[in-house]
């Protein structure tokens, strides 16, 4: 048994030199994986579904979005909008957003072109329907209906 | 000329500084990936296009109103049967396959169905129909989707697991990592043209 009465011994300072380095470590990690949203949204943040079968979309600089939910503000009316770019539109306007994201890109990327529909749970078939007409007159034939991965769905 | 010793910069407050950036980039960040049913819309129709005619067996009728209750083959039904029901009516193989080319795919050998004459004749003829009204929720619309791609998947895997020992999905992810390899791909071709995905969305019901 170790001796009573001996003097206590002073803790050693935890060397902290390499905590920069770590919190480096983690900034960079973050500053990698970071994505700034692009566009600030005049509908409501949308409330995605959930479903089990989704796929991952794939080259996201090919991906055009349009979201759909109640407009943010109230004196635009309680329906359902759809927002382009960063303003809401009608279902006339999908068209011409089509072809303006298309002259963005070359001309052999087109057919991989995707849209993505961000849609509200709580929004109608009717506003998805409409955009979906627009799309395949305009022969954007791939369309995505954005949702959440979830292993179970809850009837 | 003596030379002045440089003073040493104070490096204490780095780990301030990271760890203000860090937080920042902490709050800004978004890890989830985009992602959804993917669908694949049919082309726009000439004019002059007459729709070919389909028997009325080969067609798995989906049906849901404006209160989001669900009508499938002229019955109510839950979402928690969908899946068993549409699998039925895709894995049935009653009869022949259709004629591609000049060339008969003969009759289903893989379907494990009821064979019944009264549903579908094969995997490749059989068409789920889904009509939704204009006032349908979108969420509603999402979950058939998913009871009936989940049906597919399911159906998909089995032959998969049948034939190769792997599911599909496992083939699928194979393939991706390894684009160039024949031999995969010849196999998801394989399945994917042995369950087609033919789910067509006809035009809503109008409110008014």
């Amino acid at each position: 048994m170790s001796k009573f009465g001996k003097k206590k011994k002073e803790m050693p300072a935890v060397n902290t030199a390499s905590l920069p380095d770590i919190v480096f470590m983690l900034l960079f990690f973050f500053m990698v994986t970071t994505t700034m949203r692009e566009t600030d949204l005049k509908i409501e943040n949308p409330q995605l579904p959930n479903a089990t079968e989704v796929k991952k979309l794939e080259h996201k600089s090919l991906v055009s979005t349009i979201y759909v939910g109640k407009a943010k503000d109230k004196r635009l009316g309680t329906g359902d909008k759809i927002q382009l770019n960063d303003k809401i539109a009608t279902p006339d306007d999908v068209t011409a957003f089509i072809l303006n994201e298309r002259s963005q890109r070359s001309e052999a990327e087109v057919p991989f072109m995707t849209t993505s529909i961000k849609a509200d749970i709580k929004s109608s078939v009717g506003t998805i329907t409409d955009i979906k007409l627009k799309l395949r007159d305009v022969g954007a034939l791939k369309l995505s209906l954005s949702s959440r991965k979830s292993s179970e769905i809850q009837e | 000329m003596a030379r002045r010793e440089t003073p040493e910069i104070n490096a204490g407050s780095m780990a301030d500084i990271a760890f203000l950036l860090l937080i920042f980039f902490l709050v800004t960040t978004t890890m989830d990936v985009d992602s959804g049913i993917s669908k694949k819309l049919s082309e726009k129709p000439p004019k002059d296009y007459v729709p070919p005619v389909i028997k009325e067996k080969n067609i798995f009728e989906v049906n849901i109103n404006r209160n989001n209750e669900m009508l499938v083959e002229g019955e109510t039904m839950k979402l928690g049967e969908l899946k068993e029901a549409a699998k039925a009516f895709i894995d049935n193989g009653g009869g022949e396959g259709k004629v591609e080319n000049g060339v008969s795919t003969g009759p289903c050998d893989y379907c494990k169905g009821a064979r019944s004459a009264a549903s579908s004749d094969h995997p490749n003829k059989a068409i789920i129909s889904v009509q939704s009204d204009r006032g349908t929720e979108y969420g509603m619309y999402i979950k058939v989707q998913n009871e009936l791609l989940k049906a597919y998947t399911e159906l998909r895997n089995r032959l998969a697991l049948e034939k190769y020992n792997v599911s599909f999905d496992q083939l699928e992810e194979d393939f991706k990592n390894d684009k160039t390899n024949e031999k995969l791909k010849e196999k998801v071709e394989f399945i994917r043209t042995s369950y087609p995905q033919i789910i067509s969305d006809a035009e809503p019901t109008s409110v008014n």
